[in-house]
């Protein structure tokens, strides 16, 4: 059974998923001995790590121990980066990540990914979302407008910007920004989502907004969101993984279900971490 | 005391807010009265016939119409070559090279020493590469060649600092969506870069349109209609310089002269940022 979605905000110790009501547990992303450098200074070492498909995994721990970099090499984007090195294996649905022979795009349509900043492109609303349509090959105009209305509704957008789809993205509000960048990922049909700190940035009614909506996408999609608010990752995640610095790199702490994770940690560190002590 | 201290500092801003306003006076002021000499002595010479009819009697009479003409072909030539390898090179500086790599930092100190070298150097150079190694002689081509060598600096590092002023989020999440480079770049980035481009353009275009050196031993002092590229022109500036340096009696013409090259500057500069404003704006509602 699913749980009803909390009121973020109002009940800080909801109750936990039980369980990934949402799932059965089948890795879609499996990461094995992966490590990151940037230049000669290592991001995280040594991390393994599944994540199941359709569920919410959330990555928590304090800044600066490599959540975020685990999530760009998920997608390569790390690629783009100079000096970045990274070694290891990741296997997405059984397509191996890191192989030079990788079709990358093909790789970042299968793996949308939202920043902690909304960035909407200096494009109209309706641009921002036909844009990457167009780019990859869509161009059938019919499609492409059922296309974004379903991703508008999706996000409950639709209502708030239907009647100015042709005006400017940056007019928008923090939330409805990452809203729409929430939508741009989305139109591209993804199978995964990486999120970093998508809420941030905003201020407590939009995010609270984005957090309903992340929730909504359980099943549909499976996400990936690295939070520094452990009320949320207690809200929303079936999953959670707590990473740390130690030795100079990020390094992977304890992983597990939501429950284990906040209720019966096995780590004194993760334990500390979850009741407030550290971090 | 407390009196005292609110007159001591009374003072001092008072002082303070003197000297900064004096400046901006003096400043304004200087252009004012430039602009005002200009205008009280050329604009009674501004006529449809000064614009057009060819000069006389080596310029005291007559117009300016063949040195318009030739002013605007120089330009063109300079627009036409510098444009696409300074947008080209800005692209290569602040997209495919780093900071650190060696072949970057080569270019930019490069530019950065070509954009102080005087105009008078590039005259020199643009007469012995183009007038006499390429054998264009002296030319309307080998004039906008030059000057274009000239503003290549300037054009390059302001639509560089365009394209670097371009937030890095874009270029990321763009590469998140799996949108090519080159897409990311004709779509996205070269139109936030545009506004740093015609800044470069306008102030290349100024240098150039106002340049005398780089054009005395370049595109020559002939003040007739010129009929080809290949034909030697005179640029206003020259024309300018000749007038009231050589030649007697010369003034009137030389102050209205002064007069259209004023106003072609504002003129310039007036549309380059006409066209920021609506240009972008149009962008973001319609693309």
């Amino acid at each position: 059974m699913r749980p009803s979605t909390p009121t973020p905000g109002t009940q800080p110790w909801f109750p936990l998923q039980e369980r990934p009501a949402c799932c059965e547990p089948k890795p879609f992303i499996e990461v094995e001995q992966l490590s990151l450098h940037y230049g000669q200074k290592p991001a995280f070492h040594d991390v393994t790590l599944s994540i199941n498909k359709g569920c919410i995994t959330a990555l928590v721990g304090p800044s600066g121990c490599g959540k975020t970099s685990f999530l760009t090499a998920l997608n390569r984007l790390t690629d783009i980066i100079p000096g970045c090195r990274v070694a290891g294996r990741i296997r997405l649905d059984g397509l191996d990540v890191l192989a030079p022979h990788t079709n990358v795009i093909r790789l970042r349509r299968r793996v949308g990914m939202i920043f902690q900043k909304p960035n909407p492109f200096p494009l109209s609303i309706l641009k921002n979302l036909e844009f990457p349509l167009r780019e990859h090959g869509l161009k059938d105009r019919d499609r492409i407008a059922t296309s974004i209305e379903t991703v508008l509704r999706d996000v409950g957008l639709w209502d708030e910007v239907k009647d100015r789809l042709n005006s400017s993205a940056l007019a928008l509000s923090g939330g409805q920004q990452q809203r729409l960048c929430i939508a741009r990922a989305m139109v591209l049909s993804p199978e995964a989502l990486l999120m970093d700190e998508p809420c941030s940035a905003l201020d407590p009614l939009s995010s609270g907004v984005v957090e309903d909506l992340i929730v909504g996408l359980r099943n549909r999609y499976t996400v990936l969101i690295v939070t520094h608010n452990l009320a949320q990752a207690r809200r929303i995640a079936d999953y959670a993984a707590l990473f740390w610095v130690q030795n100079g790199a990020g390094q992977l702490i304890e992983a597990g279900t939501a429950k284990h994770i906040f209720e019966a940690p096995r780590e004194p560190l993760t334990a500390a971490y979850v009741s407030g002590m550290r971090g | 005391m407390v009196k005292a201290l609110e007159r001591h500092h009374g003072g001092r801003e008072w002082l303070a807010t003197t000297l900064v306003g004096g400046a901006a006076v003096l400043v304004t002021a200087t252009f004012c009265w430039l602009l005002g000499d200009i205008l009280w002595h050329g604009l009674n010479h501004i006529s449809w016939t000064f614009l057009t009819a060819p000069p006389r009697n080596a310029g005291r009479e007559g117009g300016i119409g063949p040195i318009i003409v030739s002013t605007a072909l120089i330009l063109g030539v300079c627009l036409g070559v510098s444009l696409p390898l300074g947008v080209g090179t800005a692209v290569f500086l602040a997209e495919f090279t780093t900071d650190e790599s060696l072949f970057g930092r080569l270019t930019r100190r490069s530019l950065d020493v070509l954009s102080g070298v005087p105009s008078i150097v590039f005259g020199l150079f643009g007469n012995a590469f183009f007038c006499k190694t390429l054998g264009l002689g002296f030319s309307i081509l080998s004039g906008g060649l030059t000057l274009a060598c000239m503003v290549l600096p300037i054009l390059i590092r302001s639509t560089e600092e365009g394209f670097r002023a371009v937030p890095a989020g874009y270029r990321l999440s763009a590469a998140a969506l799996g949108l090519s480079r080159t897409s990311t770049l004709t779509h996205l980035l070269l139109p936030a870069a545009v506004p740093g481009l015609l800044v470069g353009l306008v102030l290349g275009v100024g240098r150039a349109i106002a340049e005398t050196a780089a054009l005395i031993f370049t595109s020559g002092y002939v003040d007739r209609m010129p009929e080809s590229l290949l034909d030697s022109g005179r640029a206003l500036s020259i024309h300018i310089f000749d007038l009231s340096m050589n030649v007697p009696g010369g003034d009137a013409n030389a102050y209205a002269s002064a007069l259209v090259l004023v106003v072609l500057l504002l003129a310039i500069n007036g549309t380059a940022s006409w066209l920021t404003e609506h240009w972008l704006h149009r962008r973001i509602v319609t693309v």
